[in-house]
């Protein structure tokens, strides 16, 4: 899956761990950029100024520590899982950001890009969220700082989703139906990024993942690579050594990346992001963008991508709202060109399968989106027995409850018939 | 003479404001499409095609429901080159096609280039790219003199503008408002200012577009700009049934 090692791959590979990419046009090798419409060419450059002269500074790291300790609830556990140990050969350890507040790692990225919208003026932000769980985090962090907050969601989303839509509207933010495109995630932002175009001076565009023009991808990583710094301290301290393998689940990519980030200078250490294999391995059954797409352009980047021969962006398919997308951050695609990570996939059904599994035998309910990465993991950890895993248990999954349900009674019916 | 000279002579030659027709490539059947050209470039000095593509963030309703019906009766990049080969007739005015980066990319710049010379396409605006992101596609289209349309906005920065302005082929699209396309929120006050700055930076011809609809529009415009673009609403008189010839017609001032 991965492309050989080549000498220009282990140099790119080098700039990245030097801390060079994204370079200053953007750029993770050939992938990343900005590929927006000219309107937004002064935003993203007045973004790009806060994001470098504001994020480092010791005054914002020390209101966003101060939010992430006593609001968002970090560092969050790194939690032993026992019987998955047992039952898979390994030593299976989660990273507990289902146990941020609103329930998973989208909160991180949130409080962070609010506080760069506070500083940086804004009188309006704008947000999309596939699975709600980005949108509830950004309602959340904008009612924290006072700033009113619109979320753009795809009309399907908020049928399978419904309880993060009451979830935002309870925290102040106004939802928007999104009813053109594929009324999903892809969608939402094309819809997101219209709102940005027709204000660009005074919206703020909270994006959720590490996706979209630079900087955004660079600053969404920023964010999220808490979790890996602290998951890499917690394990060091609980066994005295590095895990073999780290799994996180792939949609955009914002968990896996801020999971990854921290590991990437240990050579030893199996990164392997799992993306969604939905149905099948046809285009249009799944949204296995690492594993099947080609390098193109959607929202405002160059990186892999699912579409059909003319260009034109593929339907997606996947279970999880959270990972039902097309196109896929640039440091991942990057990731996967160098050759520093793997990208797999788990398909519904082994999803469904693993967020029984964490149920009954750990006492956690997982999103649908963070099953990928338990299923992947449990596949990995079958064929090479007694390893050290961690995995990124990126949400809770109450959101899902509804999609379970359905799920239950439909294989129910499915036994039951002759 | 190379297109893109041509293209900015046309523009030049035109007595009064110069009218930029833009019509979504098989939009409303792909049968008349060009019936609808040609009657369109009767009237039109310049025509911009549109390649209908499945995102499109720079625009608004009404071109994305244009969008998406070409889509579904099957239109293409492709089907639209063949189509412009098969065409009978000569077109009176330069062609350009408007699309989005990644139906360029999958259709591949190479054959891009020669398909749109073998056509007679002029050149190409494209809303998802950036100046910084052009090089190559820019590369590629000068070695035929085909045009890369660079678009300015009122956020441009002067310094920016002053850039962009130079590095543009045929005209300077200057879009008249922040925002997506359509839309019948007027035009901003401060326009007339706005266009008079680009003009005083621009070499080449200055159209304006976005929200352009009627003729009283078209004149206020054609005091500070040298065309106008119409597209969403030719596209809603399309929807309408209504003649496109006779909407055009009533924009040119007497």
């Amino acid at each position: 899956m991965t492309s050989p090692p080549t000498d220009n791959h282990a140099e790119l590979l080098r700039a990245l761990l030097a801390g060079k990419l994204p370079d200053e046009n953007g750029r993770f090798g050939p992938f990343g950029g900005q590929y927006v419409p000219e309107t937004l060419i002064p935003a993203l450059a007045r973004l790009k100024e806060g994001v470098y002269g504001l994020l480092p500074t010791e005054d914002f790291q020390e209101r966003l520590q101060n939010q992430l300790r006593s609001w968002v609830g970090r560092p969050t556990a790194l939690t032993y899982a026992p019987r998955l140990s047992e039952r898979w050969s390994a030593e299976v350890w989660l990273k507990r950001e289902d146990l941020a507040h609103t329930g998973a790692h989208k909160i991180n990225n949130a409080i962070g890009q609010g506080l760069l919208a506070e500083a940086l003026g804004a009188s309006r932000v704008v947000a999309e969220t596939g699975a709600g769980q980005h949108g509830v985090a950004s309602a959340a962090a904008c009612a924290r700082l006072g700033l009113p907050c619109i979320v753009y969601m795809g009309e399907i989303d908020i049928e399978r989703q419904a309880p993060n839509v009451d979830r935002m509207t309870r925290l102040g933010a106004e939802v928007v139906a999104v009813k053109s495109g594929d009324r999903t995630l892809r969608a939402a932002i094309d819809e997101a990024l219209r709102d940005w175009v027709s204000d660009p001076s005074d919206t703020y565009y909270l994006l959720g993942s590490a996706v979209g023009p630079h900087p955004y991808p660079y600053l969404v990583r920023e964010l999220q690579a808490v979790i890996g710094r602290e998951a890499r301290t917690q394990i060091l301290e609980h066994c005295g050594a590095l895990p073999d393998a780290v799994f996180a689940c792939v949609g955009g990519g914002s968990n896996a990346i801020g999971l990854f980030h921290a590991f990437l200078g240990d050579q030893d250490v199996h990164l392997v992001g799992v993306e969604a294999g939905g149905r099948g391995e046809a285009l249009g059954d799944n949204s296995a963008t690492l594993v099947g797409g080609r390098p193109g352009v959607l929202h405002g980047a160059h990186s892999m991508l699912l579409y059909d021969e003319d260009g034109q962006i593929q339907e997606t398919h996947s279970v999880s709202a959270g990972l039902d997308y097309p196109g896929v951050g640039p440091e991942h695609s990057f990731l996967k060109l160098v050759g520093r990570a793997n990208y797999v996939t788990a398909n519904d059904v082994e999803a469904l399968d693993a967020v029984d599994e964490c149920c009954s035998e750990e006492g956690i309910l997982p999103a649908l989106e963070t099953a990928h990465a338990l299923a992947g993991a449990r596949r990995w950890a079958k064929k090479n027995q007694g390893k050290r895993i961690l995995i990124g248990l990126s949400g809770r999954g109450d959101k899902d409850v509804p999609i379970l349900r359905q799920h239950a009674l439909s294989t129910e019916t499915a036994n039951a018939a002759p | 003479m190379q297109p893109r000279e041509k293209l900015r002579q046309t523009l030049e030659n035109v007595q009064g404001t110069a009218l930029v027709a833009f019509l979504t490539a098989g939009y409303p059947k792909p049968e008349t499409f060009l019936d609808l050209l040609r009657e369109i470039s009767a009237t039109a000095d310049v025509v911009e095609i549109g390649v209908p593509f499945t995102d499109p963030m720079a625009d608004g309703v009404t071109i994305q429901r244009s969008s998406q019906s070409a889509l579904r009766q099957g239109v293409t990049l492709k089907w639209i080159f063949n189509q412009l080969e098969s065409c009978s007739f000569k077109l009176n005015s330069p062609i350009l096609l408007m699309s989005y980066m990644n139906p360029l990319l999958a259709f591949g710049l190479e054959s891009l280039v020669s398909r749109m010379q073998n056509t007679g396409v002029s050149g190409l605006i494209v809303p998802d790219l950036p100046y910084e992101e052009s090089d190559v596609l820019k590369s590629g289209l000068n070695t035929q003199g085909l045009a890369l349309v660079q678009m300015v906005t009122p956020a441009t920065p002067k310094a920016r503008l002053e850039k962009l302005c130079l590095a543009s082929d045929g005209f300077v699209y200057a879009v008249t408002r922040t925002g997506i396309t359509g839309g019948g929120s007027g035009l901003p006050e401060d326009l007339a200012q706005y266009l008079e700055g680009i003009k005083s930076l621009a070499k080449l011809p200055v159209c304006a577009g976005f929200g352009i609809r009627d003729a009283a529009q078209v004149k206020l415009i054609g005091k500070h700009a040298d065309g106008v673009i119409v597209g969403s609403a030719l596209v809603e008189v399309l929807e309408q049934g209504k003649s496109v010839g006779q909407f055009l017609n009533a924009l040119r001032p007497e």
